[in-house]
C-alpha cells in the first residue's frame, strides 16, 4: 500500500479492515485472528469474554465473523446479514484517552472529523446470555450508529477490576458508509481495479441465501435440541473435574474448553430461536441456561488464574533442570 | 468575598441525566458548604455532555470561629464514660475543664473551633459531593476505584476575587483541580486557563461551547423554526425530544433535510417515531398537504461544507430506517387485508397479559364482555362497543407496535379503518388508552368510552383479585392512574353508572368494597385541587353503596356548599351537641339508644316541634334524594336548625323520668338517623 493510499478514502471492505488492522497493532494491540466458532458477536471470543475477567493488562484487535441466523435475509436485504463481520479491540485497564485513540482509528479508514458529526450518545450494553454488562456510548456518525463503546463492568457475574474498554465496529455498516455503498451485496470486497474484482455479493450472497432457508425451515430442530443439552453436559462435566490433573500432578483448569461449550450452546439456541420453535416464556429460560454456563466458565477461569498467579509466587526463580 | 467556579470535565454525560446532575451539584455544595459554616450570594449549575459547571458568588474568605461547650460525665465517673466522652469531644482528660454542678464536679470539654479558610472548605466539600454524587448509574474505569457516570478527566476549581483567582487546593484519585478547561472536542480543543465565571463561559463560548443548556434549546428552537419558516414549513415542537437533543451537542448546528419521496405515504405519526427514536430528528410539516415533508437533526460540529456531507448521512440512515418502517406498514396491511384485526389479535393469546391473570387474548375477552355491559349505560350500541373491544388491542400483535411500542392505538385506528371497521370502532382502538396522564383528554365517543372504561376496570378488577394492589410508592400496574382515569371519564362526561356490578362481572373474586375505597381515596386525591374537601367526601361515601361517581360528587359539592354557610355551620353545630350528648350517655349505659322515639311522650313546646321537624325533614330529604336534588335535601337539612336549637334551650334531656330520658336520646338518634339520609355529618371535621 502506497503512503497515498493511506492517507486518502479506501476502495474496499477490505481495505477498511487492513486499516484497522494496522492502526490497533500501531497502538499496540495484539492483532488475534478470529475464534474458530460460531458466535453472535466479537465479544464472545474468548479474548473478550475471559480476558475481561481478572487482573492482568490486555490488549488485543480481531475481526469475528458473527452469526445471527434470524437477521437472515436471503441476500435481499441492503443492510441485513444472518452472517457478518465485527471488528473487536479490548483493552484492560481501559487507557485515559480510549475515545482519542478510538477518534483516531475512524480517521485512519477515511473519516475525515473536520467533516462529519461524530458523537457519544448514551448506550448501556448488557448481555443477558453472558452475565455481562458496562456503561457506555454509541458512537453515531452523521446519525449513524458506526461502533459500540463500552466500559465493562461485569463479566459472567464478576466485578471486572481492572476495567476493560471494548470497542465494536459493525464492520459492513461502517464499510457501506465510508465506501457510499446502498446495497452492502454491491460494496467492493478486493480492490475494484484489481484484476479479479470481487463485491461482497460475490463472496457472500449464495450463503446468505442458503443459510437463510437453513436457519429458517430446514434446520433440525430435534438435533439442535439435543446438541444444546449436549454442550450444556458437557461443560458441566468439564468445570466438574476435580484441579488436579492426575496425568501430570499439575493443577489444570479447563476454563477454556468449558467456554467452547458454552458459546456452543449459545449459537444452538440462537438457531432454534430462528427456527421459531421457542415460545416467549422459554427463551428466558434458555437465555438463564446459558448464562448459569457463563458465569461458572467465568469463575473457572478467575480460579486458573489465581491458580497460576500462585504456582508462580511459589516458584519464584526456575525451576532447576531435572526438578 | 471571592467567587467560586468548578468545572468537573468527563467523558459524555448521558443527556437524560444531565440536567439533574446540574441541580444535584448545586444542591449539594451549597447544603455542604452551608453546613460547614460557608454562606454564598448566588448560585448557577449548567451541564453540557462532557462537563457539570457550578458558579457560586459572594463566599466568605474564611468561617467564623466556632466555640461549643459539651456537658460531660461527673468527675468520679467510671472510667469507661469518661473514655467515651474524651473520644467523642477527640479532647485529652487535662484539656477537659471541672466545674461544680447541682450534681456535684462535672466535666465540661470546651471545643474551640478555628475559623477555616474558604479553600479549605470548599476542597473538603467538593471531594465529599463527587465521591458520593447521585448518578443514576454510575461506573469505573481503567485500574481506578472511583464511580462517575463516564470516566472523569479533569476538575477546575478555583476562587476568584478582584485581585485574582487562585486554585482551590483538591487531589481525588490522582485526579489533581486547576485552572484549565477544554472547548469543543473537535472544533477547539485546546486547554485553557480561565480566571472567572465570567471569563469561563466567554472562553467556552469562543471555544464552541454553550454552556447553557437553556441557551442551547433556545438557538436550537430559533434556528429550527426559521429554517422551515424559510420553506414555508411548520416546526413540529417536541420538548422532550428538544431537551435530549440540547444534551448531545455542546455547540448546536441545526440542520434540515427533505425526507424522501417513496416514505412521504407514511402515516405522519410513523415517521414522527422512527424519526424521533432513531435518529432524533424533529419533524417539519407542510401546512399545505398536512403531511410531514422534511426532519431537522442538530449537529455538534460546524464543517466547511456548511453540513452537506453530514446532511447526506443523515437522510442516508433515514432512508435505511424509514425503509423499515416502510416493509413493517406493508406487512401489516397486508396480514390485516388477508385476515383483519381479529387475525391479527389471534397472536395475542400467546402474549401473557400476567402469570395470575391469563393472556392477553384472555383479558380482550373480558374487556368485550364488560364493554357490551357498559355500552348502554353510556349510550353506545353493545355490538358496536364488543367489536371495538375485540379489535382495539391487535394492534399490540403487529409488527409496528413491536418496533415502536409507543404507537400502540395510534396504529390500531389506521388498521381498523383499512380493515373496514366504523370510524366509531376505529377511534376507539386510538382512545381507549386514555388518559394517560392527569393532562391528558378523556375519550367522548360513547363507543371509545365503553372501552376506556371496560379496559380500566378489568385491569383494576383483576389485580384486585389476585391481591396485586398498589402499596406506598410502587404501582407497577399504574392501578391508581387506571382508577383516575376511569373517574374521569365519568365525571367529565358526566356519565350514570354504578361501579360495583362491574367490579363483579370484570372479576367476582375481587374485593369490591376495598377497591371502591381506593376509589374513593383517588376521587379525594383528583377533586383536592378544586378546594374539595377530603372530610366531605368521607361524609358522603361513608354512607356506603356509594359506587356511582358522579352522583357521589353531586352530593358532595352539595355538602359542601351547605357547610359554608351559616345554616350548615350551625345545623353541624346541633348536630354534633346531639351526638356527643347520646354518645355519652349511650356509653354511661352501654346500650344504643336506636329504637324510634315515641312522640306521646313528647311534651307540647320545643319537643313536640322536634319530632315534627324531623318527620318532615325526613320526607323531605327521601323525596329529594330520589330526584337527586342535593341541594333540596340539604335545605330540608338546614330547616332542623331551629328545632335542634330551640329543643336544646328549653328541654333537659337527662329527665328524672327514665322512660322520658330514654325516649328523649332515641329522639336525639333521630337526629343522627334523619340526616344520615344526606351525609355522615359524624365525620365531617374542624
Amino acid at each position: 500500500m502506497t503512503q497515498a493510499d493511506k492517507s486518502g478514502a479506501p476502495r474496499s471492505f477490505q481495505e477498511i479492515i487492513l486499516r484497522l488492522q494496522n492502526y490497533w497493532a500501531s497502538k499496540g494491540c495484539a492483532v488475534l485472528q478470529p475464534y474458530d466458532m460460531e458466535v453472535g458477536a466479537g465479544t464472545f471470543h474468548p479474548a473478550t469474554t475471559l480476558r475481561a475477567l481478572g487482573a492482568r493488562p490486555w490488549a488485543a484487535a480481531y475481526v469475528q465473523p458473527s452469526r445471527r441466523p434470524t437477521d437472515g435475509r436471503y441476500g435481499d436485504n441492503p443492510n441485513r446479514l444472518q452472517h457478518y463481520y465485527q471488528y473487536q479491540v479490548l483493552i484492560k485497564p481501559s487507557p485515559p484517552d480510549l475515545q482519542d485513540l478510538y477518534l483516531g482509528s475512524l480517521e485512519a479508514i477515511g473519516i475525515d472529523l473536520a467533516h462529519h458529526d461524530v458523537r457519544f450518545v448514551e448506550d448501556d450494553w448488557e448481555s443477558p446470555t453472558l452475565g455481562a454488562w458496562g456503561l457506555g456510548w454509541e458512537v453515531w456518525c452523521d446519525g449513524m450508529e458506526v461502533s459500540q463503546f463500552t466500559y465493562f463492568q461485569q463479566v459472567g457475574g464478576h466485578d471486572c477490576r481492572p476495567v476493560s474498554g471494548e470497542l465494536t465496529y459493525g464492520l459492513e455498516r461502517l464499510a457501506m458508509y465510508v465506501l457510499g455503498v446502498d446495497h452492502v451485496m454491491d460494496m467492493p470486497f478486493n480492490d475494484p481495479d484489481a484484476p479479479i474484482a470481487l463485491s461482497y455479493g460475490d463472496v457472500f450472497r449464495r450463503a446468505e441465501r442458503e443459510y437463510s432457508r437453513w436457519n429458517f425451515d430446514v434446520a433440525d430442530t430435534e438435533m439442535l435440541l439435543r446438541h444444546f443439552e449436549d454442550a450444556e453436559r458437557e461443560c458441566a462435566a468439564i468445570l466438574d473435574q476435580p484441579a488436579r490433573d492426575p496425568k501430570t500432578g499439575r493443577t489444570i483448569i479447563m476454563a477454556q474448553p468449558a467456554y467452547d461449550q458454552c458459546i456452543k450452546a449459545s449459537h444452538l439456541f440462537n438457531l432454534l430461536d430462528a427456527r421459531g420453535v421457542i415460545s416467549p416464556t422459554e427463551r428466558q429460560a434458555y437465555i438463564a441456561r446459558v448464562r448459569a454456563l457463563a458465569k461458572r466458565c467465568a469463575d473457572a477461569f478467575v480460579a486458573a488464574e489465581e491458580a497460576e498467579a500462585a504456582e508462580e509466587a511459589g516458584q519464584g526463580a526456575p525451576a532447576p533442570v531435572g526438578a | 468575598m471571592p467567587d467560586l467556579l468548578i468545572e468537573l470535565f468527563s467523558e459524555e454525560i448521558p443527556a437524560r441525566m444531565q440536567a439533574r446532575a446540574a441541580q444535584d451539584l448545586r444542591r449539594l455544595m451549597t447544603d455542604g458548604l452551608v453546613e460547614r459554616g460557608v454562606t454564598y450570594a448566588h448560585a448557577a449549575a449548567f451541564a453540557t455532555p462532557r462537563r457539570l459547571a457550578l458558579a457560586l458568588t459572594g463566599l466568605p474568605e474564611a468561617t467564623r470561629p466556632v466555640r461549643e461547650e459539651r456537658r460531660g460525665p461527673r468527675a468520679d465517673a467510671p472510667q469507661k464514660a469518661i473514655e467515651g466522652f474524651l473520644r467523642a469531644t477527640g479532647l485529652t482528660r487535662e484539656q477537659l475543664e471541672e466545674r461544680e454542678d447541682k450534681k456535684g464536679r462535672v466535666l465540661f470539654a470546651v471545643i474551640e473551633r478555628p475559623g477555616r479558610n474558604v479553600d479549605e472548605v470548599v476542597a473538603e466539600t467538593l471531594e465529599e459531593v463527587i465521591r458520593s454524587f447521585p448518578w443514576p448509574k454510575s461506573m469505573r474505569w481503567g485500574a481506578g476505584a472511583l464511580r462517575w457516570v463516564r470516566p472523569l478527566h479533569s476538575i477546575l476549581c478555583i476562587l476568584h476575587d478582584d485581585q485574582g483567582a487562585r486554585v482551590v487546593p483538591l487531589e481525588i484519585d490522582g485526579i489533581r483541580a486547576g485552572d484549565v478547561a477544554r472547548g469543543h472536542r473537535f472544533m477547539a480543543p485546546e486547554p485553557f486557563a480561565v480566571r472567572s465565571f465570567e471569563d469561563y463561559a466567554a472562553r467556552l463560548e469562543a471555544a464552541k461551547v454553550v454552556l447553557d443548556p437553556e441557551e442551547r434549546k433556545r438557538r436550537i428552537m430559533a434556528d429550527a423554526a426559521s429554517l422551515a419558516f424559510a420553506q414555508g414549513l411548520e416546526l413540529v415542537e417536541d420538548p422532550g425530544l428538544l431537551e435530549e437533543v440540547a444534551g448531545l451537542v455542546e455547540w448546536p448546528v441545526t440542520l434540515m433535510g427533505p425526507i424522501a419521496p417513496e416514505f412521504l405515504d407514511l402515516p405522519p405519526e410513523v415517521l414522527r417515531a422512527s424519526m424521533k427514536e432513531h435518529q432524533k430528528f424533529f419533524s417539519v410539516r407542510n401546512p399545505v398537504t398536512d403531511r410531514i415533508e422534511q426532519f431537522v437533526t442538530v449537529a455538534n460540529v460546524e464543517t466547511p461544507d456548511h453540513g452537506a456531507l453530514i446532511l447526506a448521512g443523515n437522510r442516508k440512515v433515514l432512508s435505511a430506517r424509514l425503509s423499515d418502517a416502510k416493509f413493517f406498514w406493508e406487512n401489516d396491511l397486508r396480514a390485516v387485508r388477508e385476515k383483519g384485526l381479529e387475525g391479527m389479535a389471534r397472536k395475542l393469546a400467546n402474549v401473557t397479559f400476567h402469570s395470575r391473570l391469563g393472556s392477553q387474548a384472555e383479558r380482550i375477552a373480558r374487556i368485550e364482555a364488560l364493554a357490551r355491559e357498559i355500552a348502554p349505560l353510556v349510550g353506545a350500541k353493545p355490538d358496536m362497543a364488543a367489536e371495538a373491544a375485540r379489535i382495539a388491542k391487535a394492534d399490540l400483535a403487529s409488527e409496528m407496535v413491536y418496533e415502536f411500542p409507543e404507537l400502540q392505538g395510534a396504529m390500531g385506528r389506521r388498521y381498523a379503518l383499512e380493515a373496514g371497521h366504523a370510524p366509531e370502532v376505529a377511534a376507539a382502538c386510538a382512545e381507549h388508552y386514555a388518559p394517560l396522564g392527569p393532562s391528558d383528554a378523556v375519550p367522548t365517543a360513547p363507543v371509545s368510552v365503553a372501552v376506556a372504561l371496560a379496559d380500566k376496570i378489568d385491569m383494576l378488577a383483576g389485580f384486585w383479585a389476585i391481591d396485586e394492589k398498589p402499596t406506598g410508592s410502587k404501582d407497577p400496574f399504574a392501578l391508581r392512574r387506571a382508577a383516575l382515569g376511569v373517574i374521569r371519564i365519568v365525571l367529565e362526561n358526566d356519565l350514570r353508572l354504578r361501579l360495583r356490578p362491574l367490579f363483579a362481572k370484570a372479576d367476582p373474586r375481587c374485593d369490591a368494597d376495598d377497591l371502591m375505597a381506593f376509589f374513593a381515596e383517588r376521587l379525594k386525591a383528583h377533586l383536592r385541587a378544586e378546594g374539595v374537601r377530603h372530610d366531605v367526601i368521607d361524609a358522603c361515601f361513608a354512607l356506603g353503596g356509594q359506587d356511582d361517581v358522579a352522583l357521589l360528587v353531586r352530593r358532595v359539592r352539595a355538602l359542601q356548599a351547605f357547610l359554608e354557610q351559616d345554616d350548615g355551620a350551625n345545623l353541624l353545630a346541633g348536630y354534633r351537641r346531639a351526638a356527643n350528648i347520646l354518645a355519652a350517655e349511650e356509653k354511661k349505659d352501654g346500650v344504643e339508644y336506636s329504637l324510634d322515639p315515641m312522640p306521646e311522650l313528647a311534651e307540647p313546646g320545643p319537643e313536640r316541634a322536634l319530632f315534627e321537624a324531623l318527620d318532615r325533614a325526613e320526607a323531605e330529604i327521601a323525596e329529594a334524594l330520589g330526584a337527586e336534588d342535593f341541594a333540596r335535601a340539604m335545605r330540608a337539612m338546614a330547616a332542623l336548625r331551629g328545632p335542634i336549637d330551640a329543643f336544646f334551650e328549653a328541654v333537659v334531656v337527662n329527665a328524672p323520668n327514665a322512660a322520658v330520658r330514654r325516649n328523649r336520646l332515641c329522639l336525639l338518634n333521630r337526629i343522627r338517623a334523619v340526616t344520615r339520609q344526606a351525609a355522615d355529618l359524624s365525620l365531617i371535621e374542624g
